[in-house]
């Protein structure tokens, strides 16, 4: 026999549900509770940078839309810099709370455009959101990233774009321009299903 | 600058994307693998949260929307810890509840079961943890309610939980169930998870010893987020 190693087990996930706007966007679920619901504004009003807006959707395996999604965001601010890791502008928070419209299943919403994030090794990864996606029919919460389409040069030496074998599915991640900023549709399945991550 | 990676996580242990028994799985699955990263920057930071985001009544679940009294039925406390997979408390971290009130019945807009809303009822709350990775709250315990799955499918009484740890990586959205019910083995949701010891960590006990008496009864509920290695990752090139 050997010693048993004692870590712990993480708590398995479960589908956050239809109903998880009451959690964690009341407003959106039609009720208010709360002094201030979080996650409304992602890069605060002190933020430096250009100021983009990105619209999309998440569709299903059938092209529906999924109008029960949440989607959360978490971004470097201009300068590449994590809230929490180094000195950011007052308020930046660089995190956020997306839900669609629940008719048409569009989203938008505005941040800054994040910088270049040093990654593994002194690779630099082009900018970049992360993005978390929970809705009912979703068993865990599924990761992606969103890049933008006038980084050419930097999603080029992308080490996690780098990483996806074939790169028609690199596209996937790359948002499009829009006249607002960037629009980034998100493929849960089938035709040009978007790359999840397992981070 | 160096930084802790975080253990990987056991895609075994959770349930799988594609769940055939929970129908709107099955459109809403991935079907091509996961991309496996190792942690970056953009993985091990995260959100963090303050007493400044959020308001001491946010866990009483029995006065955070209360209008003319108190909701109706059986008032409960849920109460434990958050830790990690190493066993260390995560301390000053946002714990997210919501929950159907006694009758089962949501306060959404999409929410049309025949159950009524409880005017006294809001059916979320939220804390941040202590020290020691401690949380309470208060509230009524929730009711089943059927849902459209098969014909006759019914939830087992449950609390969603979000949390979120250090590391945007780490975060979590589950359920709580509760000790004795008989609906939780005929769950498709639950049964989502393969490993019956997972289920069980789902399951929280009626802990008499945290009981108020002739006030509230009370279940205990431990959270483990996913752990931080001992070796770290440079992110700035050799030499640097």
């Amino acid at each position: 026999m050997v010693q048993s190693l004692d870590y712990l087990k993480e708590t398995p996930s479960q589908t956050a549900g239809p109903y998880v706007h009451i959690g964690l966007a009341p407003g959106a679920a039609g009720f208010d509770i709360y002094r201030q619901e979080l996650g409304h504004d992602i890069a605060g009003p002190n933020a430096s940078g250009t100021r983009i807006n990105i619209s999309g959707t998440v569709t299903d395996g059938f092209g529906a839309p999924v109008k029960d999604v949440l989607i959360e965001v978490w971004q470097a601010n201009a300068q590449g810099i994590y809230a929490g890791d180094g000195a950011v502008e007052e308020g930046f928070r660089g995190w956020g709370r997306v839900v669609p419209d629940f008719e048409t299943g569009l989203f938008s919403f505005d941040t800054v455009k994040p910088g270049i994030v040093m990654g593994r090794e002194g690779r630099a990864m082009a900018p970049h959101l992360n993005l978390w996606l929970i809705a009912r029919g979703i068993n865990i919460g599924l990761n992606t990233r969103m890049y933008f389409p006038d980084e050419v040069e930097a999603n080029a030496v992308d080490p996690v774009l780098g990483l996806i074998e074939q790169p028609i599915r690199r596209e996937t991640l790359i948002a499009t321009a829009d006249d607002a900023g960037c629009r980034f549709d998100i493929r849960l399945q089938g035709d040009r299903e978007t790359v999840f991550l397992d981070v | 600058m160096s930084k802790p990676e975080l253990f990987q996580r056991d895609r075994e242990w959770h349930p799988r994307a594609l769940t055939p028994d929970y129908k709107t799985s099955v459109s809403r699955s991935p079907n091509y693998p996961l991309l496996s990263l190792q942690s970056s920057d953009s993985e091990i930071t995260g959100p963090t949260f303050g007493h400044g985001d959020i308001d001491p009544i946010d866990n009483d679940l029995l006065r955070n929307y209360a209008k003319t009294g108190d909701p109706i039925g059986e008032r409960i406390i849920v109460h434990g810890r958050v830790l990690d997979e190493n066993g260390r408390p995560v301390r000053n971290t946002l714990v997210e509840v919501w929950h159907a009130n006694a009758g089962g019945r949501y306060r959404h807009k999409k929410d049309t079961y025949l159950a009524p809303i409880d005017p006294n009822f809001g059916g979320c709350g939220r804390t941040l943890t202590d020290d020691e990775g401690y949380y309470i709250f208060r509230t009524v315990k929730p009711g089943a309610y059927p849902w459209r799955n098969w014909v006759n499918n019914w939830r087992p009484a449950h609390i969603h939980f979000s949390v979120f740890g250090t590391a945007f990586a780490q975060r979590l959205i589950t359920q709580m169930y509760f000790e004795g019910d008989p609906l939780i083995p005929h769950c498709p949701i639950l049964k989502a998870i393969p490993d019956a010891r997972a289920i069980e960590r789902l399951i929280a006990p009626l802990d008499l010893n945290a009981t108020v008496p002739l006030d509230s009864i009370a279940y205990k509920f431990d959270i483990v987020l996913r752990g931080q290695r001992s070796t770290f990752f440079e992110n700035r090139p050799e030499g640097n």
